[in-house]
């Protein structure tokens, strides 16, 4: 493991658009008025006839992607996810994935974790709208190395994908050659006391609250779920039949996002005790992102403590 | 070029279509669908570059319904294109069928876009533009819009792009029948001044009487420019065709019964085609 560097999860999304662009003539990059904040104007610097900024307007550029799809290109459209996906939410339903076209959108600004900005630019129901969309592909990379890697996945598939990352820097977790396959979940340690299911920026304090939970002699499994759709549910079902006890951690709502997918699973496959580390049913607020993700309890501790309730038998 | 006779024989053929599906499905929106009929044969059977027998060749025009509810009009068109039988649109709405009640391009692939959600085909005929453009193909893409849809503010976004962008390729059509489903458009949401809004824009404008074949034709030319996307409002009667229906919302999405139905065809004459 590449240890403690840390990056910010957006830098990978360049990265991997530059590599697609790089291999795939048909890809084409789409802005609003953002692309120096989330780092696509590199793409736009190296291949200015295929990156359009339609200026302040994600209606258009959701449109517009489709339009290009249907010319044969591979739109990426990003900007920050409350605006890409909130914004744009009926063209994207109806003329992206009604469609099955190749649009591929980058949410940027995902969770409470981006800070300072305060509620208005922090992505906390992403994932809950991307999901419930037919045909939707849903990747949520740990860190910027699987962010590249989950633009590549996201080129690789057929038909409409969404790619959620950060605006703050993360630990390393994958080194930089590191693939993704969409449904299927990275089991990053074993244990058969507790599984932490994770994904984003949550995974790394998931791995802390391993650390502190094996100082207490739980031995947890860690699960970064990056695939929240399609699910990988052989690996939850296992995890949930060895341990009984699933914790699910994510910068997001506590409902419709990671803890509702694995709980709709959960629920017909294999009933476990389950909790959820997330935003309840509130927005986010300014402040430095350690303090606000203290504030919203999304920490490791907070992580290990939920854990450890269950291991008690307390819900 | 189609004699001017034909055209206005196909345009019954398209009205008697449009009343027959309607009343075949039970539902369905006749009022948009009636006030469209000329443009979508002038664009069909006259100015866009089309092959019936390669459908999806790279070198053709493109065409998107951005109201998508005027949808059995389209059908019509296509039918009587070539594209598919006739006998086929009596199945408009129904469970299984390729017409669905707002057009689905993966169910119907001679559509270039599924749409309904008003507001969204000038922005997917703005990224076609670009698309084809990109691809050196020098093609069209025509977008038909309501008149009650240009209340979409995303309608606006894409207006700014594709003059910013000088897409000539771009021509958009706005149905000016004056009524949207919930009265007259002054009255719900006034668009005026229409005309200045579109030059504003940036955009080329022309003017039309949407119901006569060479007023359409000569709009068309007027507003087609390498330099600038063109648009063409074409002055057009919610309801054409039919006295009880025209120039009024009650029938927007309203299905004639039998004797409505009757009436509505011996006005419209011609001679029975879909059924």
């Amino acid at each position: 493991m590449p240890g403690n560097r840390l990056k910010a999860t957006r830098e990978g999304y360049v990265e991997g658009l530059l590599e697609a662009g790089r291999r795939d003539q048909r890809v084409v990059v789409l802005d609003a008025d953002v692309s120096r904040s989330i780092g696509s104007i590199r793409f736009a610097e190296e291949f200015p006839d295929r990156a359009f900024n339609v200026g302040v307007s994600e209606q258009d550029m959701m449109a517009e992607a489709a339009g290009l799809a249907l010319a044969g290109y591979v739109p990426f459209v990003g900007t920050y996810g409350v605006f890409v996906v909130g914004r744009a939410w009926d063209q994207l339903r109806t003329s992206v994935c009604y469609m099955g076209l190749d649009v591929k959108v980058g949410g940027a600004h995902a969770g409470v974790s981006v800070g300072p900005d305060g509620a208005t630019h922090q992505a906390l129901e992403d994932i809950a709208l991307t999901r419930v969309l037919p045909g939707m592909k849903v990747l949520t990379p740990a860190d910027s190395n699987q962010t590249r890697a989950a633009v590549m996945e996201a080129l690789r598939l057929d038909g409409p994908v969404y790619v959620r990352f950060g605006r703050n820097p993360v630990p390393q977790i994958y080194p930089g050659d590191v693939e993704l396959t969409a449904g299927k979940a990275d089991v990053l340690e074993e244990g058969d006391d507790v599984a932490l299911v994770a994904c984003g920026v949550m995974v790394s304090e998931a791995m802390q609250a391993r650390k502190m939970l094996f100082k207490k002699g739980i031995r947890a499994e860690v699960v970064n779920m990056t695939s929240v759709k399609p699910l990988d549910e052989e690996v939850l079902i296992d995890a949930a039949r060895r341990t009984g006890r699933l914790v699910v951690a994510e910068d997001h709502q506590n409902h419709g996002g990671l803890y509702g997918a694995v709980s709709e699973l959960i629920c017909r496959s294999h009933p476990a005790a389950m909790a959820s580390i997330a935003v309840g049913d509130s927005f986010g607020t300014s402040g430095s992102p350690r303090q606000v993700r203290s504030e919203y309890g999304l920490t490791a501790g907070a992580i290990a403590a939920r854990a450890e309730s269950l291991m008690e038998g307390k819900r | 070029m189609p004699e001017t006779e034909d055209l206005i024989e196909l345009a019954r053929t398209v009205r008697r279509d449009v009343i027959e599906m309607v009343c075949s499905a039970g539902s369905g929106h006749p009022g948009g669908s009636l006030s469209v009929v000329e443009i979508l044969v002038t664009l069909f059977f006259d100015r866009m570059r089309l092959d019936v027998e390669r459908p999806h060749q790279e070198e053709r025009d493109r065409f998107v319904l951005s109201k998508g509810h005027a949808c059995p009009a389209l059908y019509s068109v296509l039918a009587r294109r070539g594209f598919f039988e006739p006998s086929e649109l009596l199945t408009l709405r129904s469970l299984g069928s390729r017409l669905q009640g707002h057009p689905d391009m993966r169910k119907l692939p001679f559509l270039e876009a599924s749409t309904g959600s008003l507001g969204h085909g000038l922005g997917i005929s703005v990224g076609l533009a670009r698309g084809l453009r990109l691809k050196g193909l020098d093609k069209r893409v025509y977008c038909l819009m309501g008149d009650g849809e240009l209340q979409e503010g995303s309608i606006w976004e894409s207006a700014m792009t594709a003059a910013h962008h000088r897409l000539g390729n771009l021509v958009a059509v706005v149905d000016r029948n004056r009524v949207q489903l919930d009265g007259r458009v002054e009255t719900v949401m006034d668009v005026e001044p229409l005309r200045d809004k579109w030059l504003a824009f940036g955009w080329n404008v022309a003017e039309a009487d949407g119901h006569d074949f060479d007023s359409l034709g000569e709009g068309f030319r007027r507003c087609e420019s390498e330099n600038s996307p063109g648009v063409l409002i074409a002055h057009t009667v919610k309801g054409k065709g039919v006295s009880f229906m025209e120039d009024t919302c009650l029938w927007h999405g309203a299905c004639p019964d039998g004797d409505q139905r009757k009436a509505a065809l011996r006005e419209i004459g011609g001679a029975e085609n879909a059924r």
